[in-house]
């Protein structure tokens, strides 16, 4: 070392909150675990609103022209979506965080590494919320092939997805950070998640529900999914859904915010 | 006195000649010590390997391992007063530690002394209730996750990811310490070899033995080539080959420069490898020194040990309580310490040099496993 500036203060590089660095390497993390299973994820993802749509699209189908105003078809593949995202991003929120959590101790060695409790489940929840809004097409490929129009707002479908997907992922989270045992979910599943999707005009309108249920649709999430991607899908945009899209950016930030308290708790002792 | 590793290879290799037993006792190793030892060409150089230099500070190279390291100068490790709390459990109370760069230091302690949370706690995993912790010269747990991109971490518990293959962990693990990317493959290979993994780069983890899986902690928590690391327990439960294996990756590594805190409950493994032992009992340090410094302290030159039937035995304690002296049960013996200066009454027996085992007895009251 000859006559030239004094060493580095501590290292070469600075690190600071949310790093890039840091959340590519959690989700590197991710990418080599999905290439393995993305096989079976992908079916279970792919497969589960393809049945929801065959039994509600062409049962229902022929049955009812359209629901609500809109071909039964539309109605039911657009609600599906919705479905789809609940699914592909509430699911691994719980299970892939409480597996890696307490029974790997992924999140041990992680943390050991320069990246912090908030870079590690944004970056999680950042990947399973990706991977919701690629699946949530999903069930419009499908109905494409039973008689749904193709219309360019779809192209927006995994943006919304995505979007509610990070909520709904980071709702996992927080559920698998205050979870006692993996058995737990099934609480969540039967008692949350399953009256959610069903509530939330997915398959039938809200305005059916009696006045109590309906005011609580509105203030589920996915309801506000399914009109975005409904309004979207069918070409029927409007200023109502800046106030869906208001409502599901504001779900994904608190569910964010609360999954890392609750998880950050629990991580670090 | 150095393991020899490997030739000219960089790595630890299979061909590693492995020289742990007898030579590792003889000279007294002090922190000072360390110079010497390093002017010697350090042969697995983790610090001055170029290409894979990521995190390297131009001035890091071995004439300069002297230097401060991290910020500011002083100590790698600094603990102040340090008290954590679990519940009404005190896990460590009122903890003071300095680690000085480039030793071996190695906390020693029954389970349960608070270790494994003065561990957590130099990672901020687990934060304190009251006192200040520095290390590499960043305050925790502020400047945390600085700290942490410096130094290794091998933790006690296996928590590798069991579907991913070894050299999938290693990748990962490159990135999440910010090795830049041309630098990456190489990383994983010094990491690979160092591991001695080579052959088994791409099996599952699940499919590894125990063994090799403590291996690729190792080489997982040295991919960056770190200035300090933390080994948690590093043996335990292994067999005594594989034992014998990490105890000459950790030589290695502490004869390259980098600062190495350890913790273990095996008194062996203390004396085998520590520049340094801070003996730690219900969450504080309660005598430190070198090995032979800790001897002779704590159980003087000589420990005279009493074999006999029960009665025999209860006669010699009864001399030993009447006069005072430091005894303990070691098997079906009495052990006397400092038998070097017992009067004419003591009771017929074996004489053998003290050694560590004594001292911590001596230490902590406790029996070792």
């Amino acid at each position: 070392m000859s006559a030239q500036a004094p060493a580095p203060v501590g290292g070469a590089r600075r690190v600071g909150r949310l790093e890039p660095a840091a959340l590519a390497g959690v989700m590197s993390r991710d990418v080599v675990i999905f290439k393995r299973y993305w096989k079976a994820t992908t079916f279970s993802s792919v497969v589960q609103p393809t049945i929801y749509l065959l039994a509600f699209g062409l049962g229902f189908g022929t049955l009812l022209k359209q629901i609500d105003h809109v071909k039964t078809i539309e109605y039911i593949a657009t609600g599906t979506v919705a479905t789809a995202v609940l699914f592909s991003s509430a699911f691994p929120g719980m299970f892939n965080t409480f597996i890696r959590w307490q029974f790997q101790r992924t999140y041990d060695a992680m943390l050991a590494a320069p990246v912090d409790v908030e870079e590690l489940i944004t970056a999680e929840v950042l990947w399973i919320s990706l991977r919701a809004g690629v699946y949530g097409l999903a069930p419009l490929v499908v109905g494409l092939a039973f008689g749904l129009q193709p219309n360019a707002g779809m192209l927006l479908v995994p943006f919304i997805g995505f979007l509610t997907g990070f909520g709904f992922a980071a709702f996992g989270v927080a559920i698998a950070a205050v979870a006692k045992t993996i058995d737990n979910f099934n609480y969540v599943t039967s008692a949350v998640l399953t009256p959610m999707f069903l509530v939330a005009g997915t398959f039938f309108p809200i305005s059916t529900l009696p006045a109590g249920l309906r005011t609580i649709a509105q203030i589920n999430p996915l309801y506000h999914c399914v009109q975005l991607v409904r309004d979207a899908s069918l070409g029927a945009l409007g200023t109502a859904d800046l106030g869906h899209a208001a409502v599901l950016l504001a779900f994904a930030v608190i569910m964010w915010r609360i999954a890392i308290w609750q998880l950050g708790k629990r991580l670090i002792d | 006195m150095l393991i020899v590793v490997g030739g000219a290879r960089s790595g630890y290799g299979p061909e590693s000649e492995i020289r742990t037993a007898g030579d590792r006792h003889s000279p007294i190793r002090t922190a000072s010590s360390h110079g010497r030892r390093n002017a010697a060409k350090p042969i697995l150089d983790v610090r001055s390997a170029p290409e894979i230099g990521h995190l390297e500070c131009p001035d890091m190279t071995a004439e300069h391992q002297h230097a401060p390291i991290g910020r500011g100068d002083g100590a790698a490790i600094s603990l102040q007063g340090v008290f954590k709390r679990y519940g009404s459990i005190v896990a460590v109370n009122g903890l003071e530690l300095e680690v000085a760069p480039g030793v071996c230091f190695c906390l020693l302690g029954p389970n349960g002394a608070g270790k494994s949370t003065t561990m957590r706690m130099l990672t901020a995993q687990a934060l304190a209730d009251e006192g200040r912790i520095r290390v590499l010269g960043y305050e925790l747990p502020r400047e945390s996750k600085q700290s942490r991109l410096e130094m290794g971490v091998v933790p006690q518990l296996d928590n590798l990811d069991v579907e991913l293959t070894c050299r999938q962990i290693l990748m990962v693990f490159a990135r999440l310490y910010r090795v830049a990317r041309g630098e990456r493959a190489a990383a994983v290979q010094r990491a690979l070899e160092l591991a001695n993994l080579t052959a088994r780069a791409d099996t599952i983890v699940r499919e590894l033995s125990g063994g090799m899986r403590r291996r690729l902690l190792v080489g997982r928590g040295l991919i960056h080539q770190p200035r300090l690391v933390l080994l948690d327990e590093p043996t335990v439960g292994l067999d005594p080959q594989v034992r014998q294996e990490l105890w000459s990756l950790i030589d290695a590594l502490r004869a390259s420069g980098v600062t190495v805190l350890m913790s273990t409950h095996y008194i062996e493994e203390a004396e085998r490898l520590a520049d340094v032992v801070a003996v730690m009992s219900a969450g504080k340090i309660v005598a430190q020194g070198t090995p032979q410094e800790l001897v002779r302290a704590h159980a003087g030159e000589q420990v005279l040990e009493v074999y006999g039937p029960p009665a025999q035995l209860a006669q010699a304690s009864e001399i030993v309580a009447r006069n005072g002296w430091q005894s303990r049960r070691s098997g079906p013996a009495l052990a006397i310490m400092r038998a070097e200066s017992l009067n004419g009454e003591a009771p017929q027996g074996v004489r053998r040099p003290a050694n560590l085992e004594d001292a911590f007895v001596a230490l902590t009251g406790e029996e070792i496993e």
